[in-house]
């Protein structure tokens, strides 16, 4: 191939990118989205490419953007915990415990064992069926679909533990301030056990199809790599931090919830590639299998939810019989009840990374200000960087493995 | 490393009229500081040999109209990883003159973070490489999380935020 003198070009990011350099081909611009196939979800990536190289990339964001953060400062503090379903929805329970314990904090209650175990218990289901779907669509994205349908069988299954905890599947609104809406039922021990039991085969199944595959392997190591440097400066947080090799993990640093109680160890990469996240992701899921193992066998008793009249929702047939309950079910369903003044910053290890709530409180009867840390939003911010020099379908794979969700992404 | 060590440490190397407004919120330790100082504080307080705060966790804004000539603020919450301490730093400037120096030179996390907070405040940050809105409409002529922009729609009658008790 020869060198092409180039010509100034109409398009900014071209010139930018052609000051001083020469390059083999003719630059051209590639609009990658905003809705593509390859990218799950609505991103939008104007690429610059020298024929098959890329040279420059700059992302699109706010395509779902829905405003959570001012719908928030009118709504009473429990119908702001919808809102984050819709944050990160592959694992939606994470978003809402971590919500619920940001209040908890502010409100001074304390969440009896019994609540904090389930809380767990339903916080690492969260986290099998996030990184289930991360590991198992980058295969697809390789070309390899055959694993995808083995595990999202079993995601299938966690999302059915899910209804029988709290009715719903994606956006699940699951728990309330101070515990958990309904304890622990038969039928969901039974389906967690299953799960217990059956899934490990399944998802040494899935590795067995992936992990050595040659041609995954190929399509992966050293694609997509960042420094731990370079990570912690983009402000990167869980799986896509730890495959750097940094070994930091908000369960770990900050435990919540009891996580103080568990035997877990924390997977660390060592190049921050597109496998090492792969690896690390697939190591996390078994150790959410022990952890879930641990609290199930350690199951404290006791109550399930706090004894916090003002916040927490009376049962249902109290309701109906008892005076107090009444007009405590009425003044929490209308929003009447006041939070106390402060200023509270929680956070939990979401699927991808540290999730955490800046809450300032006035007093009334919404938040003041409420900030979402989204890691989705602040490690995006690195994409760019990752895959200058790659080809485009390394772009893309590097895209998936960071587990971008549009949700979490935009708020 | 306490809470108060840290803050005795600030007062010490910028003043007390740099360093004020110390508070400490459910356990993180809450500093103000000003427009002049929040860039030496943050390359500061990166290179301590001990304390190490190298992590940018999440920058906002915030805005309170009532309080006259500090109407904006920006919130950094700083993480030193190894010594696990959090803490947090404000800053407030007057809405005549809403400029805030970028951090982007330190954090390249800033970047998003500060456009957030000018897309949704209009807080600008000089020597920002991009200040541009992200999340919103390019063509947008206002900022909304700004209190004064309606919780509802404008245009709408019943809503009345007054009559909600808000």
């Amino acid at each position: 191939m020869s060198e092409i003198a180039l010509v100034s070009s109409p398009f900014v990011g071209l010139e930018k990118a052609q000051e001083g350099k020469k390059y083999v081909n003719d630059l051209t611009t590639l609009n990658l989205g905003p809705t593509h196939p390859a990218t799950h979800g609505i991103f939008q990536n104007i690429l610059t490419m020298d024929g098959e190289t890329i040279i420059d990339a700059e992302q699109t964001v706010g395509y779902i953007h829905r405003a959570f953060e001012k719908i928030a400062e009118r709504r009473p503090f429990y119908q702001i915990t919808t809102l984050t379903d819709r944050m990160n929805y592959c694992s939606s329970p994470i978003n809402n415990m971590g919500w619920h314990m940001t209040v908890e904090k502010l409100l001074g209650i304390e969440v009896p064992k019994r609540a904090q175990y389930i809380r767990v218990i339903m916080m690492e289901l969260a986290r099998i069926a996030d990184h289930i779907i991360c590991n198992s669509i980058l295969a697809v994205d390789t070309g390899a679909l055959t694993g995808f349908l083995y595990v999202m069988q079993w995601r299938e299954h966690i999302y059915e533990i899910y209804e029988e905890m709290c009715g719903a599947r994606l956006t699940t609104n699951m728990g309330r301030f101070g515990g958990m809406e309904r304890d622990l039922s038969k039928e969901a021990i039974r389906k967690i056990n299953v799960l217990l039991d059956d899934f490990p085969a399944v998802l040494l199944e899935f590795e067995g199809l992936v992990k050595r595959n040659r041609i995954f392997m190929d399509r992966t190591i050293d694609v997509g790599a960042i420094s731990g440097e370079r990570a912690l400066n983009y402000g990167f947080t869980g799986p896509n931090l730890r495959a750097a090799g940094i070994d930091y993990d908000v369960r770990a640093m900050n435990p919540y919830s009891s996580y103080e109680d568990f035997d877990f160890e924390i997977p660390v990469g060592t190049k921050g590639d597109t496998y090492d996240r792969f690896l690390v992701r697939g190591e996390e899921m078994w150790q959410s299998l022990k952890i879930i193992k641990q609290a199930l066998n350690n199951l404290p008793e006791g109550s399930y939810h706090a004894d916090a009249p003002h916040y927490y929702l009376p049962d249902k047939k109290e309701v109906y019989s008892n005076m107090e309950a009444l007009i405590y079910h009425f003044k929490i369903v209308m929003g009447e009840i006041d939070a106390p003044v402060g200023e509270v910053y929680h956070s939990v290890e979401g699927g991808n990374g540290e999730l955490g709530f800046y809450l300032v409180s006035d007093g009334g009867r919404a938040p003041y200000r409420l900030k979402f840390r989204r890691p989705c939003y602040i490690y995006y911010q690195a994409f760019p960087e990752m895959i200058k020099g790659s080809t485009l379908s390394d772009a893309i794979v590097t895209m998936s493995s960071m587990n971008v969700i549009a949700g979490e992404l935009d708020v | 490393m306490t809470n108060e060590q840290i803050a005795q440490d600030l007062i010490a190397q910028f003043g007390e009229d740099n360093i004020f407004g110390i508070v400490e919120n459910y356990g993180i330790l809450n500093v103000t500081t000003t427009t002049d100082t929040i860039v030496p504080l943050m390359h500061y307080l990166y290179q301590h040999p001990t304390f190490k705060f190298q992590f940018l966790t999440d920058l906002g804004g915030i805005h309170f109209p009532d309080v006259p000539s500090h109407e904006f603020g920006v919130i950094y919450h700083l993480h030193s990883l190894e010594n696990n301490v959090r803490l947090i730093i404000k800053l407030y400037v007057s809405r005549e003159n809403i400029v805030v120096p970028t951090i982007t030179g330190l954090y390249a996390c800033a970047n998003w973070m500060e456009r957030e907070a000018f897309d949704f405040y209009g807080i600008i940050f000089s020597g920002h490489p991009k200040l541009e809105r992200i999340l919103n409409a390019e063509d947008m002529d206002y900022h909304p999380l700004r209190k004064e922009y309606p919780l509802e729609d404008a245009t709408r009658q019943d809503k009345i935020d007054a009559l909600f008790g808000r």
